[in-house]
Order: C-alpha cells, then sequence, then structure tokens
C-alpha cells in the first residue's frame, strides 16, 4: 500500500484537531504521522496528514474530511510536486571511543548536535524518510537510546514559471 | 444601541430564523434561556424526558422539511438528548440542538451536571460548537440553522455556558452566513454531461430500476421523481425512507426493497441491467452481501453528498447534485431525445416475479390477530390520508409493506439507527408541525414503553394522534431472528406489556384492547372519527414473521420467502 499525503487547511479553533482525529479513528483509518501549526494566515492552521491505504480509503478519506465545515481545503501531496520534511531529535549512548564516530556520522548527514551528555549525543536532523531511514540505520549500532519525530510537514512545489 | 442578554439573543433569533415551536426540558444550566421565554411569545412544548425532545424536533422537521429545535440543560439533561441527536444524523434529518452548559470557568472541572457535549456529540453531529463568548453568539445560532438546513441536512448542536446566556452585548444580526470551509451551493448543480449521459443509459436500458431514497424527499423533487418514472415507464422502488414519493397505488411502483422489500422487487434489482440510485445510499439493508448485488447493471449515483458516492458500491455515473435540480436536467435531456424507451419485456419478467412472489400473509377464520391485517384495515379507511410514526421491528416492516403509500413525508421512522422509542415523540413532532394532518404512531409492545412518558406531553396539548401497538408479547424482530437464525431459543425477547390502555387512560387518553380480526375495523373506524388522543393495543399472532427476508450475509436474491 502507498502512502499518501493530505495537505488540510483548518479553521484555527480549539476542537478542531479533536475533530479531525475522531473522524479517522471512528472510521478505522490509520494515520501514520499527523502534523499541525498555524500558518501565514493566523485563524487557520495547516495539517499535514500521513496515511496508509488504497486508493479507495483515500477517496473516502478526502471526501469525509471534505464533509467537516472546520476543514477550509484539501490538497492531496501524493499526486504532485512536492517538498516533506521531517525533524528528528535522536538520543545514542557514545563512550569516548565511539564519541568522535558519532559526531562525524552527524557531519556527514548534517545533522546537528543539539545536546551533548556524559554518556550520550542527542542529534537533530531534518530530512525526507529516506534520508531519516539511512540516518538511524547508521546510529543503530551505537545503541539508539531515545527517538522523538514531528510527522512529516509537507508543501506543493511551485511549478516552473509559477 | 440597547444591550440585550445572551438568553435573550438566543430567543431573538429564534425568532428570526422562523422557529414556530421548540421541545425542551428546563434545567440549571439553561435556566437562563427559560427566563427569557416565559415572556418571548415564542411556543415551548414541554416534554417529558429530554430524549422525547429530540425526537419532536426530528419529527417535526421530517414532516414539514424544516429545522426541528430541541432545548436541554447541561450534562444529563444533553446526554438524553443523544440518542435522539444520533438518530436525526443517521438520517440527515435538519435539527438545531441548544443546550445549556456548566459556567465557562467550571468547564472541566468536573463541576454538577457538567458533561463535554460537544465531545460526546462530535461524531453525531454535522456540526457542533461550544459558544466562549457572547458576541459570537448571534453568529453561531445563525450557521448552525444554515449548516443544519442545507446540503447534506443533520443536526447541529451549539453549547451554551450559563455565564454566556447571562452576559450581555449588543445585538448584532448577521445578514448574511459565510463560512469559508461549507459551501454547499457548490454541490448543488450536477455536471451537465454527466446528467446527459445518465439520460441517455436510461433510454437505452432494456431492463432498468429507479431506486429512490431519503435524499429525494429533503431536495422536495416528489414531482420530478413522478415526471421521468412516468416519461419513460420504468419500474421504482423506494426505501423505506423514502415511501409515497412516487404513490404505491400505481402500476410503475415495485415498492420498497431490501431485506424486507417485495422478492419481486428485489429480483428487479438484483437482475436489471441498469440502475439509478436517487438520493439513496447503497445501505446494507438494500444491498445485502454487498460483493453480489446487482452484478450486471451499470450503476447511476445521485447524491448531494461527494461522500455517499462510491462509499459501498462503486458506480459507473456519479452525479453529485440536489436531486431536484439534476431531476429537472435530466427529464429535459429526455424529453429532447427521439428515443423511445421500451422496457417491455422486462415488465413481463418483473410482473411474472410479482405474481409468483406477491406480498402476502394468511388469516383463516378463527386464527389470532395477524398484525398485517391490522395495517391493512388501517390502509383501506384512510387511503393514504395519515402521517405515520413508527418504532423499529416487525411493524416498522409491516407497515412498509401493508400500507400503500402515496405521499411523501407522510411514513416518518428511524430508518438508520432503528431507534425503538422513536415513533410516539416523533408523532407528537409531527403533529405540532402539520396540525391538520390524521397522526398515527404505529408501535410494538417493546418499542411503545421506550417513550411512553410522552402521552403525557400529547395530552397536554390535546393532540388527537392514535397509537397503535401491534402487542405479541415479544420483541417480535430479535424473536424471528432467534427462530430462524438461532435456533428457536428465544433469549430474553419475551417482554411483558403493561395494560397498554390502562396505562393509557392513567395519563389522561383513551384507551382500548382488541384480541380479535373482526374488532379492527370498527374499532379503528371508531378512533379515527375521535378528537382525543388514543391507544389502540392491539394482540397479535406472536408466530407471525415478516416475509420475504434477506438473511443477513447473503445476496439480495437468496430472500427466505415464508416458513415452507
Amino acid at each position: 500500500m502507498a502512502k499518501h499525503i493530505l495537505s488540510v487547511l483548518v479553521e484555527n479553533k480549539f476542537g478542531v484537531l479533536a475533530r479531525i482525529s475522531s473522524l479517522i479513528a471512528g472510521r478505522g483509518f490509520n494515520i501514520e504521522s499527523l502534523a499541525v501549526g498555524e500558518t501565514e494566515d493566523p485563524t487557520a492552521s495547516r495539517m499535514t496528514i500521513v496515511f496508509d491505504g488504497d486508493e479507495k480509503t483515500i477517496e473516502q478519506i478526502k471526501k469525509q474530511l471534505n464533509r467537516l465545515i472546520d476543514v477550509i481545503s484539501i490538497q492531496d501531496l501524493t499526486k504532485e510536486e512536492h517538498l516533506d520534511r521531517e525533524l528528528i531529535l535522536c538520543k545514542v549512548s557514545v563512550t569516548a571511543k565511539t564519541r568522535p564516530e558519532v559526531t562525524e556520522i552527524a557531519q556527514t548527514v548534517r545533522a546537528e548536535v543539539a545536546d551533548v551528555g556524559v554518556k550520550s549525543l542527542t542529534l537533530q536532523l531534518i530530512g525526507d524518510p529516506a534520508k531519516i531511514k539511512t540516518f538511524l540505520e547508521m546510529l543503530k549500532p551505537y545503541g539508539v537510546k531515545e527517538i522523538v519525530r514531528t510527522g512529516r510537514v509537507a508543501l506543493a512545489r511551485d511549478t516552473a514559471g509559477g | 444601541m440597547a444591550k440585550m442578554k445572551g438568553a435573550e439573543i438566543l430567543v431573538e433569533c429564534l425568532k428570526r430564523e422562523g422557529v414556530d415551536v421548540l421541545f425542551g426540558y428546563p434545567g440549571g444550566a439553561n435556566l437562563p434561556i427559560y427566563d427569557a421565554l416565559y415572556d418571548s411569545g415564542l411556543k415551548h412544548i414541554l416534554v417529558r424526558h429530554e430524549q422525547g425532545a429530540a425526537h419532536m424536533a426530528d419529527g417535526y422537521a421530517r414532516a414539514t422539511g424544516k429545522v426541528g429545535v430541541c432545548l436541554a440543560t447541561s450534562g444529563p439533561g444533553a446526554t438524553n438528548l443523544v440518542t435522539g441527536i444520533a438518530t436525526a444524523f443517521m438520517d440527515s434529518i435538519p435539527m438545531v440542538v441548544l443546550t445549556g452548559q456548566v459556567r465557562s470557568y467550571l468547564i472541566g472541572n468536573d463541576a454538577f451536571q457538567e458533561a463535554d457535549v460537544c465531545g460526546i456529540t462530535r461524531p453525531i453531529t454535522k456540526h457542533n460548537t461550544l459558544v466562549k463568548n457572547v458576541n459570537d453568539l448571534a453568529r453561531v445560532i445563525r450557521e448552525a440553522f444554515y449548516i443544519a438546513g442545507t446540503g447534506k441536512p443533520g443536526p447541529v448542536l451549539v453549547d451554551i455556558p450559563v455565564d454566556i446566556a447571562q452576559a450581555e452585548t449588543e445585538f448584532v444580526w448577521p445578514e448574511k452566513v459565510e463560512i469559508r470551509g461549507y459551501k454547499p451551493q457548490r454541490f448543488m448543480e450536477g455536471h451537465k454531461g454527466q446528467i446527459d449521459k445518465a439520460a441517455h443509459m436510461l433510454l437505452d436500458a432494456k431492463k432498468p430500476v429507479i431506486y429512490v431514497g431519503g435524499g429525494a424527499v429533503m431536495s422536495q423533487a416528489a414531482d420530478e421523481i413522478r415526471e421521468l418514472v412516468d416519461l419513460v415507464g420504468a419500474p421504482v422502488t423506494t426505501t423505506c425512507m423514502a415511501l409515497g414519493i412516487y404513490p404505491e397505488d400505481k402500476p410503475n411502483s415495485l415498492r420498497m426493497l431490501g431485506m424486507h422489500g417485495a422478492a419481486s422487487t428485489n429480483y428487479a434489482v438484483q437482475y436489471c441491467d441498469l440502475l439509478v440510485n436517487i438520493g439513496a445510499r447503497f445501505d446494507d439493508r438494500v444491498t445485502g452481501k454487498v460483493e453480489t448485488f446487482s452484478p450486471k447493471s451499470k450503476k447511476i449515483h445521485i447524491d448531494i453528498d461527494p461522500a455517499s458516492i462510491g462509499k459501498s458500491v462503486a458506480v459507473d455515473v456519479p452525479i453529485v447534485g440536489d436531486v431536484k435540480r439534476v431531476l429537472k436536467e435530466m427529464i429535459k435531456e429526455v424529453k429532447a431525445s427521439d428515443k423511445k424507451p421500451d422496457y417491455a419485456e422486462w415488465w413481463e419478467q418483473i410482473h411474472e416475479w410479482q405474481k409468483k412472489h406477491p406480498l402476502t400473509y394468511q388469516m383463516k377464520k378463527g386464527d389470532k390477530l395477524k398484525p398485517q391485517y391490522v395495517l391493512e384495515v388501517l390502509s383501506d379507511l384512510t387511503k393514504g390520508d395519515c402521517l405515520m410514526t413508527t418504532d423499529v421491528g416487525q411493524h416498522q416492516m409491516w407497515a412498509c409493506q401493508f400500507y400503500r403509500w402515496t405521499r411523501p413525508r407522510t411514513y416518518i421512522t428511524s430508518g438508520g439507527l432503528g431507534t425503538m422509542g422513536y415513533g410516539l415523540p416523533a408523532a407528537i413532532g409531527a403533529q405540532f408541525g402539520k396540525p391538520k394532518e390524521r397522526v398515527i404512531c404505529l408501535s410494538g409492545d417493546g418499542s411503545f414503553v421506550m417513550n411512553i412518558q410522552e402521552l403525557a406531553t400529547a395530552v397536554d396539548h390535546k393532540l388527537p394522534i392514535k397509537a397503535i401497538i401491534l402487542n405479541n408479547g415479544y420483541l417480535g424482530m430479535v424473536r424471528q431472528w432467534q427462530e430462524l437464525f438461532s435456533k428457536k431459543r428465544f433469549s430474553y425477547s419475551g417482554i411483558r406489556a403493561p395494560d397498554f390502555a390502562k396505562v393509557a387512560e392513567g395519563f389522561g387518553a383513551k384507551g382500548i384492547t382488541i384480541t380479535k380480526p373482526e374488532e379492527v375495523k370498527p374499532t379503528l373506524e371508531r378512533i379515527l372519527a375521535d378528537k382525543e388522543c388514543w391507544v389502540v393495543d392491539c394482540i397479535c399472532d406472536e408466530e407471525e414473521k415478516v416475509f420475504p427476508i434477506i438473511p443477513p450475509g447473503k445476496a439480495i436474491d437468496e430472500m427466505i420467502m415464508d416458513m415452507a
């Protein structure tokens, strides 16, 4: 099953997130990630929702979301050129011996060292899913203690000349 | 400009929205609203249980096509509305539900009579709003009526904390409603190319069936349905939500389809080459096992809600639009064409099925009273001059089968949610909406006790409602399923009813019990001529079952016809 990315513009009001997540949960749809934040217009928020599902399910999700009064518009980014990024914080175990190796990996993938501990380093990486996956695999041998990810945010690309 | 209290603003908004009656029950958190209602001139009907208020608003809306309004207090008052709201939601009934809420600063504190009503009702409302500022109140109420009544209609709830109802502000009536995420007019017209295509598919078909649902009723499209059907001469069947939209006493009518539809009708749907769905939703009670449903037909689906199209059954020609407008266009295209549809062979086949499998039942001399007979007599006596509400179960299906429906909005039933206890309060709401109609509540002995307290409301207002109970001492539909599918293990389906005639008298209505077929006609004649509220307890044969039945999970041509 393919991954789908929906970019949903909604009213920036209390209860809207609950409305959307309960609609999705109530119909038994599976979300991989959901990220939400204010937009250039403070009365609207943009949600980036990543789903796993076949065409029929995605069509239903789009239609059901469109029914909600607080949903202003929906864009199915899967079908157009888009940018998507995710931020990940990853706490990795280090020893005196491995610390330079982990730092080097960070430099290679342009991750930042966000925090330095006695026995750990916390790295911050922004990237698309493929990059994040590689990054995590590279860190795995050192012992990944904790991970947190924001979920993907996405925007349609401007078409040539647009 | 003089300031007004929130509660007064609410009442003023209701008047400007043209509300002529609301159904409610007072309590702590809506006291300021009741204070404003006291000398407002608005007609308020005091119910006996909040569930009754919700069903009354719903029955009013179904009978009139207008938005129904109900009002309850916070906490238990609001939670008592929940079944009524869900009932309206499932059948797309326009309703505005007003609830009191604890004071704003107490919300979330587990205050006395507090419940998260917006949270509870989120999945069963078209929209809901907790009002947090009195300056928003007029706009929120205006939007609630607009949202409830447009597009695919539905219930909208507005939760009003005590302090918001008491707060004062200047009243500003929003002349226009502007909601950027809600543009129902976008979906009104229907795609011209698709409509023309549909028209030609209908003209070219050899074996078409037109299948009409509640959306056609909402859209006030009875005239267009009749015109289109008669123009081409196609067979037409309706769901229980649209009974009467095409007169069942005319030859093109195949009456109801689905789980308890006539066998001939289900055969026609199963073997047709074109199925035109007009404002119905391919409900599981219509399709049976969906993978086997009407396998050889092309399917056209007209619906105002894009989400309804393609939800369960794939369609060839989807048309998103208002049924009435789409049909007007389609009729134009049919008239403009010189094609003459030829369904003669198809009709021959259908007539053969009808002859082979008539909708019928047996009542021999000396038999116990058969419930179907009561409906036949009622149908003969009233000849369509009746607005019937029902509860849920066998009686509800017999009413579909054995009453001849000839007008839309005359059969009022909880089709989607299947709510027992709906009938009596819905009858009261319908009677307030249509004071001149003869309103009958058809019920069962299980259902009727679920909201029997509303007899008091009916008597308060001297409503001439006639409740007819088909009493078989069982939850009949449950019993029927247990007999057919659970080896006659009648697990808790036997139920002892009270003496309904006496209970009716206790409430100040009139009551009578009948047990014999020969009592039916004179009794019904007598009570139909009377101006008072009546309860007629008809003691019926408990063995009687609703046939045909499509067993759960089976294809629609795999019906059980009878016990033979």
